[in-house]
């Protein structure tokens, strides 16, 4: 199932028992595939048009009357061109909106530059009391959204829309909102790896494991705030830290590590991600390509960081 | 007391208000006494003893930074003591420059960046229309906040929702920080253009209560939002400050001017 699908679906199903959550949608509903609960909840549902900032602050006005907003938007206009909003509408005001923006990173593809949110998690994870999520799948993403709909404050979704193959299990998965998953443990190298870079480090696993190394694997699932017990308990394990992120090394899973690890355990690290640099139209295997994203990517800078340990 | 022997007095505690710390936005504050006592003190079925009832009325001052003439404007409705208002902008206050709803006792919308506070309105219009419980809800803009534009953003979507529970005040004083809007970025023809986005438009001296007071009524009868565009004085009430144009907008005010100036509205008929 597309993620987006799982999403709407999930969210169409809560709204069915809470009647305080609404939707809002800025002409991307069609992205989102939102329309199944447009039309099972007209009156709850709003498309105020091209109009990001102004469906951000208007989000802020129905959660001050005790409704639940969700909006969506790609993820540069959900956060970037309305960074001001979430901050003052949103945060400032105490306020309980949940923000999607869809095709992170380099999954905007062939939409370019202009619509890659290679900094979006940059651009809010400085604001005070934001809660930032990405999703790795579509099993985390169903075990999250109560979680997501209880939460009384203003989040950030990071969501990639089509289909991502499960890395967890669902019949034995437990979320917690706040707590990162260690997938694997491991005593050569912690990998901390979020969204579509967690399948891309599961995939470089394998041939890490052929070669005898052992990495600890952990999915921040939750890049603010940040568990940084997890991560503190395996940079003592391991001594060496890498990072794999669908965003810009700068602001990102790498930089709030570096933060975690600077304060309390220095460590040995490094970053798998987009480095710095504007995006540009590409499907993902030349953009991962390009970036030095790839599995092979993380095998390399695996080794090479073993090397120098 | 009348609405105009409200009016003083809501001048008089802005003056000491700001007076307190000696500096603040005195203009625009002083420039929407008329409308602030004409909802506050008339038109919005709002309990000081239950600020956040349930179905209340609400008013979002989307230009933040006339905190000063709003909490006067609440003190005196009974919202808090009158001694507060002169904490304002001190250490640890709960009177900040801007409005702030997780601070202040009836504010109904944390506002100060310009143009979010008029979205958030329609936001709660479309709340007070989805929970059915008859409120309305009025906001005020400035008109140099009318060149952000989110404000038409908010104004073209209002209309599109046909949002008659939105009443929105422009205060038309004809001035921003930098100069005289005409100079800066002129608004003009403000009416043609809240017309022109479906808005119904009612233009009135704003500080004349009877014509607020039929503005409203109207307002009230209406299946889309109202704009009423009131043309204000920048600093209205104090001559001092009046002639100061446009830097009037913020003033350092010493107790001898707060003094004079009391006693000026007090004097006043």
């Amino acid at each position: 199932m597309e993620m987006r699908e799982a999403f709407i679906g999930g969210l169409l199903e809560a709204m069915k028992k809470d009647d305080k959550i609404v939707v809002l949608d800025a002409d991307l509903a069609n992205c989102i595939k939102s329309a199944p609960i447009h039309k099972a909840f007209p009156e709850r549902a709003f498309n105020v048009g091209i109009a990001e900032q102004n469906m951000i602050s208007i989000a802020a006005g129905l959660s001050s009357y005790g409704f639940k907003p969700f909006v969506s938007s790609f993820s540069p206009f959900a956060t970037r061109r309305v960074c001001d909003q979430i901050t003052l509408s949103c945060l400032y005001s105490k306020q309980n909106v949940k923000i999607v923006g869809t095709d992170p990173g380099i999954s905007a593809e062939i939409n370019g530059g202009t619509h890659m949110g290679m900094d979006d998690i940059g651009t809010l994870r400085s604001v005070a009391d934001i809660v930032i999520f990405e999703p790795v799948d579509e099993v985390q993403l169903k075990a999250a959204l109560p979680a997501i709909i209880d939460y009384n404050g203003t989040m950030y979704i990071r969501l990639f829309r089509k289909t991502l193959e499960n890395v967890f299990d669902e019949n034995s998965y437990k979320f917690d909102l706040f707590k990162a998953d260690v997938i694997q443990e491991g005593k050569d190298i912690t990998i901390c790896c979020s969204g579509i870079m967690v399948q891309e480090t599961m995939k470089a696993n394998e041939i890490l494991k052929s070669e005898g190394i052992s990495a600890e694997i952990i999915n921040v699932h939750t890049i603010k705030p940040i568990d940084s017990e997890t991560i503190v308990n395996s940079a003592k394990k391991t001594g060496l830290v890498l990072t794999c992120e669908n965003h810009e090394i700068i602001g990102g899973l790498y930089s709030a590590v570096s933060e975690v690890l600077s304060k309390n355990y220095p460590t040995k690290m490094d970053a798998i991600g987009v480095p710095n640099c504007f995006g540009e139209v590409g499907k993902m295997p030349y953009l991962k390509e390009i970036y030095k994203m790839r599995a092979e990517d993380i095998v390399s800078k695996v080794k090479e960081m073993i090397k120098n340990k | 007391m009348d609405l105009q022997e409200i009016c003083k007095e809501i001048r008089i505690d802005t003056l000491k208000c700001i007076g307190s710390i000696g500096v603040g936005h005195i203009g625009g504050s002083l420039s929407i006494v008329e409308i602030l006592a004409s909802l506050y003190f008339k038109h919005m079925n709002i309990d000081p003893s239950n600020p956040k009832m349930e179905g209340r009325d609400r008013l979002i001052v989307s230009k933040g930074h006339a905190g000063p003439a709003v909490y006067a404007a609440l003190a005196n409705r009974g919202y808090f003591s009158k001694d507060l208002l002169l904490t304002l902008n001190k250490s640890g206050t709960l009177l900040p420059s801007h409005c702030d709803m997780n601070k202040t006792s009836g504010i109904d919308m944390t506002t100060g960046s310009l143009g979010q506070g008029f979205s958030c309105a329609v936001g709660v219009a479309l709340g007070s229309r989805l929970k059915g419980d008859g409120a309305t809800i009025y906001t005020i803009i400035g008109d140099g906040e009318s060149q952000e534009g989110q404000i038409w953003e908010a104004a073209m979507y209002a209309a599109h929702a046909k949002l008659g529970n939105l009443i929105a005040f422009t205060d038309y004083n004809r001035m921003q920080i930098d100069g005289n809007t005409d100079d800066i970025n002129s608004l003009e023809p403000l009416d043609k253009k809240w017309e022109s986005f479906n808005w119904n438009t009612i233009v009135i001296d704003g500080h004349d209560l009877k014509q607020i007071d039929e503005a409203i009524k109207n307002a009230k009868s209406q299946d889309k939002p109202t704009m009423i565009i009131a043309k204000t004085i920048k600093g209205k009430g104090v001559k001092s400050i009046e002639e100061k144009g446009f830097a009037c907008h913020s003033l350092s005010l010493n107790e001898e001017t707060v003094k004079a100036a009391i006693d000026e509205i007090r004097r006043a008929k």
